[in-house]
């Protein structure tokens, strides 16, 4: 019988398969003993990773895109490959004359003192592992689908270079710091259950419940055929709720909730229908910050900000300033060595501090304004004094582009209210145009808990009366003073959260692309 | 037909040779017939310009300057190509989000 084992629940789904393991990209594998056949099999190795990355290249966009040609480039430099086929040529088993030269390789750009040149090293260690996997027998990350990825933690990286539309789930042992991979998971539709503590060694198949946050390992025929029942039961369910997609969100009395969508970058657009929304509640501008690229100029900024409002067609775009900080990092821009980056320099607090970095984003947000219903949204807004300093800067670049003789208009500006001071007293923010409540963070800072610790993930509840007393408040506060309030966090997705944001008044709700049917079916519910 | 030319440009892209640049940098050099070499000193060490991995091992910076030479049928063109798209800053507009 298959043991059953509990961790946290980060994205939701049933998913049962064969598990592939994180990081065991140095498999065993053997010299033929042969040069000549071993320069061969390093060559073709070298030929399956172009293949392999090229193919990835046309599933992502942007900086992604960018970073794999760079690898594409760079494999098919025969210079790269040079020291290992002459190291072959004496005897050398491939993936062994191999991982030397690349070692080497990446060694130098470790050593480097430029920031830039040092995050390449990452480039080259994946370019390493792709060719080393190829030679252990082809099974590369990324390319076969159908699996339960298992680790201890998974780089944002390997889940975008993996190829879900055959299903997969995650399962990952610690609970993980990145929970960008799991908001990624989310807006996919990929199961996902973290902080698992420990799995039998030789676990080869897992049951992945990711709503539940439990996995089954290696379950027997009876636990199989339970599990594909309630999957089957949940296909089901999906299908029913599919129906709701393009429909307008509408409760039992006739009451019309908006449904609008969180995204973090231009491609996830392409994968969305118009029809399934009613605008973009938060768009993240932190991807277009990249830990380790160049700070990205205006006129970059202003064509990524412009995609969002023309795609919008008319319908609202709430685009949020940098948030970075916290678990965030980006080199150049966020503190280091900081005690406890969540209550440090994150959010409204570090752009304010970066006045060069504020400026041009708000010039680019001013620019992109003319070209929709753009609005724009401060993170972690603590005092009064951060709004009036940004609507400030945001008036002043205004008045410097029409001095420029540049198009643009001045977007409305509003508050996340995700810092607990705001959410108690709303009242200080009179100044805002809307208010957007941040779930994550507000029950993270309410209940002092984070939801990537395993051991306090329980406490992390945002259904804690604490929170949806907060939430009631901003909305009463907003319908008071004639401000609009939507809720913008994970809190949103969830049906069973759903009666107390209707109960407290919310009437306009933001949530990852792959929740909106499953949301607008509960809605009509309720 | 064959000829030589050399030339040389100061980096002004706000990371220098890096990723993005040199794939641009190395994908205009395979274009020409000539060798194409580079370097970070009017005295070398000289290297090939068609070569990202080495063009990537030079860490050139901003505000360095490159110098460029090439040989063979289209040496002139080659390296008035390369310092053009050193001075657009790589045609980089940054668009790649």
């Amino acid at each position: 019988m298959g043991t059953s084992h509990q961790g946290i629940a980060a994205s939701d789904g049933l998913f049962r398969g064969p598990v592939r393991r994180l990081g065991s990209a140095r498999r065993e594998r053997r010299g033929t003993g042969d040069a000549a056949t071993e320069r061969q099999a390093l060559q073709q190795a070298i030929a399956h990773a172009v293949a392999g990355v090229t193919a990835l290249m046309a599933r992502v966009d942007g900086e992604a895109q960018d970073i794999l040609g760079f690898q594409v480039a760079m494999l098919e430099d025969d210079a790269l490959s040079a020291p290992a086929l002459s190291t072959i040529d004496t005897g050398t088993p491939a993936h062994v004359a191999w991982s030397a030269a690349l070692d080497g390789e990446i060694s130098g750009y470790e050593a480097s003192d430029d920031d830039y040149f040092r995050a390449r090293a990452a480039d080259l260690r994946d370019i390493r592992d792709r060719v080393l996997r190829h030679l252990a027998g082809g099974d590369a990350a990324g390319e076969a689908t159908g699996a339960v990825l298992l680790g201890d933690d998974i780089a944002p990286t390997a889940f975008l270079e993996t190829d879900w539309t055959a299903g997969g789930a995650i399962a990952l042992l610690r609970g993980s710091a990145t929970s960008h991979v799991a908001m990624l998971a989310r807006a996919r539709g990929v199961p996902m259950v973290t902080g698992l503590g420990e799995l039998p060694a030789r676990t080869a198949v897992l049951a992945v419940d990711g709503g539940r946050g439990a996995v089954l390992a290696d379950p027997d025929s009876a636990q199989r055929a339970q599990f594909d029942a309630a999957l089957e039961a949940d296909t089901r369910a999906r299908a029913r709720e599919e129906r709701f997609r393009l429909r307008p969100a509408v409760r039992r009395s006739g009451e019309r909730i908006d449904i609008l969508i969180n995204v973090a970058g231009v491609g996830e657009l392409d994968r969305i229908d118009h029809a399934a929304c009613d605008g973009i509640g938060l768009m993240r501008s932190e991807f277009l910050f990249r830990d380790g690229a160049p700070l990205p100029g205006e006129e970059t900024q202003y064509r990524a900000y412009r995609r969002f409002a023309e795609w919008a067609q008319g319908r609202p775009v709430t685009i949020r300033t940098l948030d970075i900080g916290g678990d965030k990092p980006v080199r150049g821009l966020t503190p280091e060595g900081e005690s406890n980056p969540f209550l440090g320099l994150r959010g409204v607090r570090l752009t304010l501090a970066r006045e060069d970095v504020f400026r041009t984003q708000l010039r680019a947000l001013a620019r992109a304004a003319v070209h929709g219903n753009l609005k724009v949204m401060l993170p972690m807004v603590t005092a009064p004094d951060e709004l009036a300093r940004s609507a400030a800067l945001l008036d002043a670049c205004v008045a410097e582009l029409g001095a420029q003789g540049v198009a643009c208009h001045r977007p409305p500006l509003g508050i996340m209210v995700e810092v607990p001071a705001a959410a108690v007293m709303p009242e200080l923010f009179r100044g805002a145009a809307f208010f957007s409540i941040g779930s994550n963070d507000l029950t993270q800072y309410v209940t002092a808990s984070s939801r990537d610790d395993a051991r306090v993930a329980a406490l992390n509840d945002p259904s804690h009366p604490a929170v949806t007393a907060l939430i009631a408040r901003v909305a009463r506060f907003g319908r008071e003073a004639g401000i609009p309030v939507s809720l913008c966090g994970d809190m949103a997705s969830e049906p069973r959260h759903l009666p107390a944001l209707l109960d407290a008044g919310l009437t306009s709700l933001s949530v990852a692309p792959a929740r909106i049917a499953r949301l607008k079916a509960a809605i009509a519910e309720l | 037909m064959s000829e030589t030319a050399e030339g040389s440009v100061v980096i002004t892209h706000d990371v220098g040779l890096h990723a993005r640049p040199s794939v641009k940098l190395t994908k205009l050099a395979k274009g020409f017939a000539s060798t194409l070499e580079i370097a970070g000193a009017a005295q070398g060490p000289w290297i090939d310009a068609k070569s990202i991995v080495k063009v990537m091992a030079m860490r050139a910076k901003q505000d360095s300057t490159l110098f460029v030479r090439a040989a063979g049928a289209d040496a002139r063109a080659a390296v008035e190509a390369v310092i053009g798209l050193v001075r657009r800053d790589f045609d980089d507009t940054g668009d790649g989000h």
